[in-house]
């Protein structure tokens, strides 16, 4: 809101301020712990930095310690990308599926709703309850699958929403007027222009199952997932060991959303190139 | 999708409904037509004493976090001027949303703890000479870690409805000489409620939902519904943990209806 003079009023700087607060809020702390994951061997869970090393992170995958990073990251990875390639399935053709009113869209849209704010921890008893109801064991890539598609898919679905809502039906009507078939339009136009929203949708499946908890920790029977395995390590371990599994889980999430954003960024910018040569 | 979500989600809430009538040993679950779980759970004064302190950091958080998330949105929608910097703050908003919530929530501890950054730096400054003792394992490090978590539910929805509002009705409002405080709370609050609403409902049923912030940044000293029930879970005593998840799944959803008496946000999420 510039003024007639293009003078900023008072209040941007007010609300700048507060913007700049909010990120160093939100920043802060996370930049301390990565800070401390690097602490000296001899140095405790807080500053000052007792020497630098990676000690640490050498003792997440030493052998005879108690617990099983290795395994319970390579699990949560699996799981992770089966969550991504569900969600991206599922939240796609439904999405496409939600434009056309069909019977019964109503109580798919509100079990959608709902699933998103039940909270995660009844999800995972209901579930482990009726496995063991049915006398099934639970495990991570059944039960917990399962717990965490009803946390990616509202949310999948949702971004779904938001990218088709922009998008222009009548590139879809002149595929029709050339004579596309309709497996033709979808494949040749429709998924080509939502493609950076499908990537976002994946984003979205993949950090969210990774670092999932309330839904998995009942679901996911005696292995554990990552984010189970550190929060075991919350009340047990009392070392920057804990930090230096947080900074690994950040780098990986990190390096998720930069290559997601990158990818999108990338295709945007492509588009913007090819529209501007024509 | 919808099969998906009636076997994992339908049928287990399902399940919950009917294992909370069930009776229970400490061995095992015992399928029977009891109310015991929930005379139980009306009779012990414990329930309304973790039912006013869940809904006290409900209330609380989400007062916050309404502030705040009214603030940054309206900053980045109406103050930042280039789209480019506008989706590069909004997305800085919304990565941590991408990272692991316990390790953002564990970020804390080395901050808030008795030699912890944060009364080191109260000490070098000189504001107090000891150190203060409250910041962790309390309720304020409860309502920080919740605030640091959930603020960003706010603001993705508020910011994407304040961002569809015509700027066109401002600068006429302008025109037409209307005060800053009088465009926000005749346009701007107006416009943006749907946003609110939903960005509420996550907030609130979030806070309400979680155990472990409770756990981990009380010390174990503060408890709320569902901590006290994922306790249960632990002693498996699933039948009256059942019961205690149906009734705090009708006090959230008679909350969720009372929000959505007030404000429709079906038009915001499927428009």
């Amino acid at each position: 809101m510039r003024t007639a003079t293009g003078k900023r009023p008072w209040t941007f700087y007010v609300l700048a301020a507060v913007f700049v607060l909010f990120v160093l809020f939100l920043y802060g702390p996370m930049t301390v712990i990565y800070v401390l994951s690097f602490q000296g061997p001899e140095g405790g869970l807080t500053f000052p930095m007792n020497g630098v090393s990676t000690q640490w992170f050498h003792e997440l995958v030493a052998p005879g310690r108690s617990g099983d990073i290795a395994g319970s990251f390579q699990r949560s990875i699996v799981l992770a990308v089966a969550v991504t390639i569900g969600t991206v399935l599922i939240c796609v053709s439904a999405g496409l599926g939600f434009r056309r009113r069909f019977p019964g869209a109503g109580i798919v849209f509100y079990l959608v709703i709902a699933s998103l704010v039940m909270p995660g921890i009844f999800v995972g008893l209901g579930i482990s309850l009726g496995f063991q109801l049915l006398g099934w064991e639970t495990s991570w890539e059944i039960s917990g699958l399962g717990a965490q598609l009803t946390w990616t898919l509202p949310f999948g679905l949702l971004v779904m929403f938001a990218v088709i809502g922009r998008f222009n039906r009548s590139f879809e009507e002149a595929a029709r007027d050339l004579g596309a078939t309709a497996w033709q339009r979808t494949r040749e136009v429709t998924l080509p222009i939502l493609l950076p929203g499908i990537i976002g949708v994946g984003l979205f499946g993949f950090t969210l199952s990774y670092d999932e908890f309330p839904r998995t920790v009942l679901t996911a029977g005696s292995e554990n997932t990552l984010p189970l395995e550190i929060w075991a390590m919350t009340t047990n371990v009392t070392s920057p060991a804990l930090f230096a599994v947080g900074t690994v889980t950040t780098v990986i999430s990190f390096f998720v959303i930069g290559a997601s954003l990158g990818s999108i960024a990338l295709i945007q910018r492509h588009r913007g190139r090819n529209v501007r040569s024509h | 999708m919808a099969l998906i979500l009636v076997v994992f989600f339908g049928l287990p809430m399902l399940v919950v409904v009917a294992v909370s009538f069930f009776d229970f040993d400490h061995m095992s679950i015992i399928p029977a037509f009891i109310l015991d779980n929930y005379q139980d759970l009306f009779t012990d004064e414990v329930t309304l004493r973790l039912y006013v302190s869940s809904l006290k950091f409900a209330a609380i958080v989400w007062a916050i976090t309404l502030v705040i998330g009214f603030t940054v949105a309206y900053f980045l929608v109406f103050h930042v001027q280039s789209l480019l910097i506008k989706i590069g703050l909004f997305l800085l908003c919304s990565v941590p949303f991408w990272t692991s919530n316990i390790i953002r929530m564990i970020s804390w501890i080395p901050f808030l703890g008795r030699n912890g950054i944060f009364n080191q730096m109260l000490i070098a400054s000189h504001v107090t000479s000891k150190p203060l003792e409250f910041l962790l394992f309390s309720d304020f490090a409860v309502i920080v870690a919740y605030v640091h978590l959930f603020t960003l539910f706010m603001v993705v929805p508020i910011f994407n409805s304040m961002a569809r509002i015509d700027t066109r009705l401002i600068e006429a409002a302008k025109d037409a000489g209307a005060s800053r405080y009088a465009i926000l709370r005749e346009i701007v609050l107006p416009l943006s409620k749907s946003g609110i609403a939903l960005g509420s409902i996550f907030v609130v049923t979030q806070v309400m939902g979680d155990f472990f912030v409770v756990k981990v940044m009380s010390g174990g000293q503060s408890a709320s519904v569902v901590s006290a029930l994922s306790n249960e879970i632990q002693e498996l005593q699933y039948p009256p943990a059942a019961a205690s998840a149906v009734i705090l799944v009708i006090v959230l959803m008679l909350m969720v209806a009372g929000i959505l008496r007030l404000v429709d946000v079906r038009k915001e999420l499927v428009a």
